[in-house]
């Protein structure tokens, strides 16, 4: 059903870290291999070795700069994918009920077999989590690896996102947001973890943390004063060298 | 938004086939025996052949049966349970026209009505989409209405009436543009609330998350077809407005108003094409484009 379920206790979801995300797209790659592997129809591609190649993914890793007012420029790597709105319009403009909001955990996921494909869905979300594969002719999105956080036949440590499994940076956490003795609601609540879009009303359950400011280092040189250049008006011994250097055939000034 | 051909001729010729629906069911002109057939097959072949075309946007259109499920929250559901039922409705007002020379008033009146119901349920496609501040305004489905009652009156031959919703439809459409530029600004969203990266300066698009294009860029992101947007504004207002209106105040004449179908046709395709053309989905803020 395309009715969003009440408010669930249980706020599955990801905690994405601004100030330690190294932009390598591992969490990406990770992303699009367990979820073209495993559930669901697979993240095609479209002409992935000629000229325009094209496909399918779940998240994707945007590269910001920032300029502050004074000071040099910031390059912040953004990751993004699904945020699992609380009040997801995506789930209430699909036709089919094929987009869904799970009662038990708040994940929003899609049915592919009853999906159509009439893209509305990605037209609602402001977040672009929502992509059309063009090849199943389904919509595609972030399942949060429902197939694997609940996976008994998985070691524990796998029992995560595959995105959150991967980063070598520590800069994806998942977690229980509605929990606030978790630990991904107290990283939350100590680094000032914020929404995306708060003004399109969609409640995201995704957070992110914002870089932490930039240390400033003040101005100071040890060796500097040591190497100054040497003045070319020299006076004593360095200035007869000099000169007599220069006097030499072959020398210029 | 991309402005997809399937689309774009779904939204013109059914809102012109259940416009004129709407005026059949109506009364306004009551057609019976084979002359009712020619309307209610002209009728027919805009505003279904319009649907079939939707269908052809759908990634799997096999499927197309179950989206008529969840009318309680989705208005895309409503349009088409909507559409079934005015459809049907209507069918059975045309077979007493033509087959009895009856005229069922109620039903036609029911019938009239939830054509009309239709073309709103489409606008209402549009105007829900937050994510879309330019369609998110009345203007949206009061042109779509203003837009199927007129063009409907004009192929229906209502020829005072439709100069009148003509030349409305003109100002409206005028006002719904010149409103709609500033809206996506108004709206709040932009590259600092995007990244919510604002409070530290500004922010810029340095790097996209891959190469090449992707699904959401030619869906939502249009940036070339905006650069004509002017010289489209005032073809469409001339072609679908302006010239049909001037041929509908001339002595009467069949090829006069044949022309002046014509010219609202291709205008009001014009009018679609830039409708979705124009409008400028808050994704783009995530690649710095609009």
């Amino acid at each position: 059903m395309t009715q969003l379920p009440p408010p669930a206790t249980k706020k599955l979801g990801l905690v994405i870290d601004l100030d330690t995300c190294v932009g390598c797209h591992a969490c990406v790659v990770s992303c699009k291999g367990w979820n073209t592997e495993n559930y669901g129809a697979p993240l095609s591609d479209q002409d992935p070795y000629g000229a325009e190649p094209s496909g399918t993914f779940l998240n994707r890793v945007h590269s910001y700069e920032v300029q502050p007012p004074d000071g040099a420029a910031q390059l912040i790597h953004f990751p993004k994918s699904c945020l699992h709105c609380e009040d997801a319009p995506c789930v209430t403009v699909c036709p089919t009920g094929a987009s869904y909001k799970r009662a038990e955990d708040g994940i929003v996921l899609v049915n592919e077999s009853d999906c159509i494909g009439c893209g509305l869905c990605a037209w609602a979300c402001p977040y672009g989590a929502r992509e059309l594969d063009a090849k199943a002719g389904v919509m595609k999105k972030c399942t949060l690896c429902v197939d694997r956080i609940y996976n008994e036949n998985l070691p524990e440590e796998d029992r995560q996102p595959a995105c959150v499994r991967t980063c070598p940076a520590g800069a994806r956490h998942f977690g229980d947001l509605g929990d606030e003795d978790s630990d991904v609601s107290k990283l939350v609540a100590e680094r000032g973890g914020f929404d995306l879009m708060p003004e399109q009303g969609t409640k995201p359950v995704n957070k992110y943390l914002p870089p932490r400011p930039k240390d400033e280092m003040p101005e100071f040189d040890v060796l500097g004063p040591y190497l100054a250049p040497v003045a070319s008006d020299g006076k004593g011994f360095a200035a007869w060298l000099d000169k007599a250097l220069s006097a030499l055939p072959g020398n210029g000034t | 938004m991309h402005p997809a051909p399937s689309v774009i001729v779904f939204n013109t010729f059914s809102g012109l086939g259940f416009g004129l629906l709407f005026w059949l069911g109506l009364g306004a002109l009551v057609p019976t025996g084979p002359s009712a057939f020619i309307w209610f097959t002209i009728a027919y072949v805009l505003s279904v052949g319009g649907l079939i075309a939707s269908a052809f946007h759908l990634g799997r259109p096999e499927r197309a049966i179950k989206a008529f499920s969840q009318w309680q929250t989705s208005w895309l559901s409503r349009e088409a349970v909507c559409a079934v039922f005015a459809l049907i409705v209507m069918a059975v007002y045309g077979a007493g026209l033509v087959f009895a020379g009856t005229r069922f008033a109620v039903i036609g009146i029911v019938g009239g009505l939830s054509s009309l119901g239709v073309v709103f349920t489409t606008s209402m496609i549009y105007t829900q989409m937050k994510t879309v501040p330019r369609w998110r305004h009345w203007s949206t489905p009061a042109m779509y209405l203003l837009l199927a009652v007129g063009g409907g009156g004009l192929l229906a031959g209502q020829v005072t009436i439709a100069v009148w919703l003509l030349a409305l439809g003109a100002a409206l459409q005028i006002f719904a543009w010149v409103a709609g530029d500033g809206r996506l600004r108004a709206s709040g969203t932009n590259m600092d609330t995007a990244t919510g990266l604002g409070h530290i300066g500004t922010v810029r698009a340095f790097e996209p998350p891959h190469t090449g294009t992707n699904y959401l860029m030619r869906e939502f992101i249009h940036e070339v077809g905006r650069k004509h947007a002017r010289n489209l504004r005032i073809i469409t207002i001339l072609l679908a407005f302006a010239l049909p209106v001037g041929l509908l105040l001339l002595p009467f004449n069949h090829v006069l108003a044949a022309i002046a179908v014509l010219s609202h046709i291709v205008g009001v395709l014009t009018l679609r094409w830039l409708f979705f053309a124009q409008a400028e989905h808050v994704v783009g803020f995530y690649y710095g484009k609009r």
